[in-house]
C-alpha cells in the first residue's frame, strides 16, 4: 500500500521517550507481580488472622489495578480526562451495586 | 475513506493510535465500552459475594479452590498484559514486525490461560460433580469466572483477526487505532482478572 507509514523512522527524542515510558511500564509490571506474590503468600501461609487479611489483599488489589490503568492504559498522560470520567463512573456504579447486592442478601 | 488518513509516508505522528478523527472516535468508544464492562463485572462480582456461601450442601469453595493452578493463570495473564504494553511500545517506534512478535506472544499466553481454565472447570465437574446447576454459588460462580473466560475467547479472536488481516498491510494510520482498541480491552480483562483472583479465589481460600 503506498500509503503505508511502514518505514521505521521515529525521531530519536520520540524514540528516547518511548524508552523512559517502557521503563515506567516495566517497574509497574514488577510492582504488580510482587503484590500478586504478596497476597498469594498471605493467603497460603495463613499468615494474618482472617479479619486482616481480606481487607489487606483487597487493598493490594486495588493498587495493582491502579497501575493497570495509570500506567498500562497511560490513563496518567494527558487527554485521558474521559477515559478517568468512564472508569470512575464505572467504580462509582460498581461500589453501589455490590453494596447494594451485600445488603440484601445479608441484612 | 481510510486510505487518506496517512500524513506523510516518511514520518509516523507520536500518537498513531489518536491522528485520525476515527482513532480518536474508537479510543472514547472503547473507553465508554469500558465503563459499562465495569458496572456489568459488578454485579456478577455481588451476586458472586452474596451467593458464595449457599452452596446447597455441595462442594465449598474451600474445598474446590486450590491456589497452584490460579497462580499460574494469574502470572499468564500478567505477563500478557506486559507483552501487549511491549506490543504498543514498538506500535510507537513505528516496528510493525516487532509489534507483530509481541502480540503473537500475547496470543499464546492468552491461550495457555485459557487452556488452564478449560482444565480447571472441567476438574470441578468431574471431581467434585460441581456444575452450573449445583448451587447457588456454582451458578454465580460460573457466571462470573465464566464470563471472564468469554471475554479472553473474544480478546483472542479479535487479536487472531487483527494479526492476520493486516499482515501483508504493514502498519497505518487506519489499522492503529484497531490495535491500540485492543490493547486496552485486553489490559482491562487482566483488571478484572485481578479483582477474580482476590475476591473468588483467595477470599474463598481463606473462608
Amino acid at each position: 500500500m503506498s500509503e503505508n507509514t511502514n518505514t521505521n523512522s521515529v525521531n530519536s527524542f520520540q524514540k528516547k521517550r518511548n524508552k523512559d515510558e517502557m521503563k515506567k511500564q516495566l517497574i509497574s509490571f514488577a510492582l504488580m507481580i510482587g503484590f500478586t506474590i504478596i497476597a498469594f503468600t498471605l493467603v497460603a501461609t495463613k499468615a494474618m488472622d482472617k479479619m486482616f487479611i481480606i481487607p489487606v489483599i483487597l487493598l493490594l488489589a486495588i493498587i495493582q489495578v491502579a497501575f493497570q490503568f495509570y500506567y498500562f492504559m497511560h490513563m496518567k498522560d494527558k487527554d485521558h480526562e474521559f477515559p478517568s470520567m468512564m472508569i470512575y463512573g464505572g467504580v462509582w456504579a460498581a461500589v453501589l451495586t455490590v453494596a447494594t447486592l451485600l445488603t440484601i442478601a445479608w441484612w | 475513506m481510510s486510505h487518506d488518513h496517512s500524513l506523510s509516508p516518511e514520518v509516523m505522528p507520536q500518537e498513531p493510535e489518536k491522528a485520525t478523527l476515527e482513532g480518536k472516535n474508537k479510543f472514547f468508544g472503547l473507553w465508554f465500552f469500558l465503563g459499562g464492562e465495569t458496572v456489568l463485572f459488578a454485579s456478577f462480582f455481588g451476586t458472586y459475594l452474596a451467593l458464595r456461601n449457599s452452596t446447597a450442601g455441595g462442594p465449598t469453595s474451600t474445598d474446590l479452590f486450590g491456589l497452584e493452578l490460579v497462580f499460574i493463570m494469574t502470572m499468564l495473564l500478567l505477563t500478557s498484559s506486559l507483552t501487549s504494553v511491549y506490543a504498543m511500545y514498538h506500535m510507537k517506534n513505528n516496528d510493525f514486525k516487532k509489534m507483530q512478535l509481541w502480540l503473537a506472544i500475547t496470543a499464546f499466553l492468552g491461550m495457555g490461560f485459557l487452556g488452564c481454565e478449560i482444565y480447571e472447570f472441567a476438574h470441578y465437574i468431574h471431581e467434585f460433580g460441581f456444575t452450573f446447576r449445583s448451587s447457588a454459588f456454582g451458578s454465580a460462580f460460573y457466571t462470573l469466572v465464566g464470563f471472564h473466560g468469554g471475554h479472553v475467547v473474544f480478546g483472542l479472536s479479535w487479536l487472531i483477526a487483527l494479526m492476520v488481516r493486516n499482515a501483508k498491510r504493514g502498519l497505518n494510520l487506519y489499522n492503529a487505532p484497531k490495535y491500540y482498541t485492543f490493547s486496552l480491552y485486553w489490559h482491562f480483562i487482566d483488571v478484572v482478572w485481578v479483582f477474580i483472583f482476590t475476591v473468588v479465589y483467595l477470599m474463598g481460600k481463606v473462608g
